[in-house]
């Protein structure tokens, strides 16, 4: 009984993600990907993504203490991390990354910072929440009718 | 291990983004390819071991030829867009290699960008992907990766798995190998692969690529 609520609250959280815009389908394509012989591959490709991203967050945090701002070079850092965030289906952190893009390429730098400020905020946020996700999942253990959707 | 008496296929993956490299080894993995993945243009080159006399450049390195006879590569995808090397430069060495031109190349890139698209067609690739890369665009791998082996190891056993394809040019697969093998494959670009190169000009264009929506039914409730 308890475990089939633990499943249906899990259901519901993942649902959610979708729904506040969070994630977007090429999460779906991640969990399709997930079969028995790669049961974590979601979890381990967004473990992946945070560990890698952390990186290009701060080499992005440093360049926009410089002084003049070289644009040049923030929008090539944002590009590759946009890349990372697109491939996880992260739909809120590719959208401030996008706007992030945008103000690099009109030179402008308060909005650049003011973007990051927000990008780091839903980046967070998101990481949280993926992994409470994942915790539960594997404490709530496998089952028949999983929140994952099967290819059919 | 990529040798050529199995009749697995073996892919050759490039790109600079951990997290793509991940992602593809995983889609190509799952449509039973066997896959190696690098970071950059130059390894995949030393990977295919780029010799100096089958460049028309000599100011490509040359490699131990160790690696050259022993690894068959029977496909490359390649992203668009890495350091140094790009995937473009990288499709240019190959069909400039008299050794590797024959290996067909896609290119992948998460920019849409209509000349770069038609740039790398025009320059050999097979297929442009736009990313992130889905099952159903490594699924359009196949009947490139088939011209490269033997006739009697082309049987499909994926057949079975889901495939998108369902277009007739794929339909008669085998008479378009035929082809193939009497013509060069200079020759072909201007030719049948027209159908493709417009057929991923046209999806690269298009700003609506269909998607299934997420609360279509593809999740199965408690």
């Amino acid at each position: 009984m308890e475990r089939n609520q633990m499943h249906k609250h899990i259901f519901l959280m993942r649902q959610s993600f979708f729904d506040q815009g969070l994630l977007d389908d090429q999460f779906i394509q991640l969990e399709e990907l997930q079969d028995d012989a790669n049961p974590n591959f979601v979890e381990e490709v967004v473990t992946l993504y945070y560990r890698d991203s952390s990186r290009t967050i701060l080499n992005i945090e440093q360049s926009l203490e410089k002084n003049p701002l070289d644009f040049n070079k923030l929008d090539n850092y944002m590009h590759q991390f946009k890349g990372s965030s697109t491939s996880i289906g992260a739909k809120k952190v590719k959208a401030e990354c996008t706007q992030f893009r945008e103000y690099c390429r009109a030179g402008n730098g308060e909005g650049c910072m003011r973007t990051f400020q927000q990008l780091k905020k839903e980046y967070a946020i998101l990481k949280k929440k993926l992994e409470t996700y994942f915790q539960q999942t594997r404490q709530a253990g496998p089952s028949e009718t999983a929140c994952r959707p099967r290819m059919n | 291990m990529g040798i050529s008496t199995e009749s697995q296929f073996h892919v050759l993956a490039v790109d600079d983004s951990l997290i793509d490299r991940k992602l593809i080894e995983r889609l190509l993995k799952t449509s039973s390819y066997q896959v190696t993945t690098v970071d950059s243009g130059t390894k995949a080159l030393e990977f295919l071991g780029v010799h100096e006399d089958d460049q028309s450049n000599p100011d490509i390195p040359s490699v131990s030829p160790n690696t050259h006879q022993e690894v068959e590569v029977n496909l490359i995808i390649t992203d668009y867009c890495m350091p140094g090397m790009t995937g473009y430069d990288l499709l240019r060495k190959i069909k400039e290699s008299s050794s590797l031109r024959n290996i067909p190349v896609v290119i992948m890139s998460s920019e849409n960008v209509p000349s770069r698209i038609s740039r790398c067609l025009e320059e050999g690739a097979e297929e442009f992907f736009l990313k992130p890369v889905r099952l159903s665009d490594v699924n359009r791998l196949r009947p490139h990766i088939m011209k490269t082996k033997p006739k009697d190891q082309q049987e499909d056993k994926q057949e079975n798995k889901e495939e998108e394809l369902g277009k007739p040019e794929f339909q008669s697969r085998e008479e378009k190998e035929e082809q193939q093998q009497q013509q060069q494959h200079h020759h072909l670009q201007h030719q049948h692969s027209n159908s493709n190169k417009r057929k991923a000009l046209e999806e690269g264009l298009s700003p609506d690529r269909t998607r299934p929506r997420y609360n279509n039914g593809l999740t199965t409730v408690v």
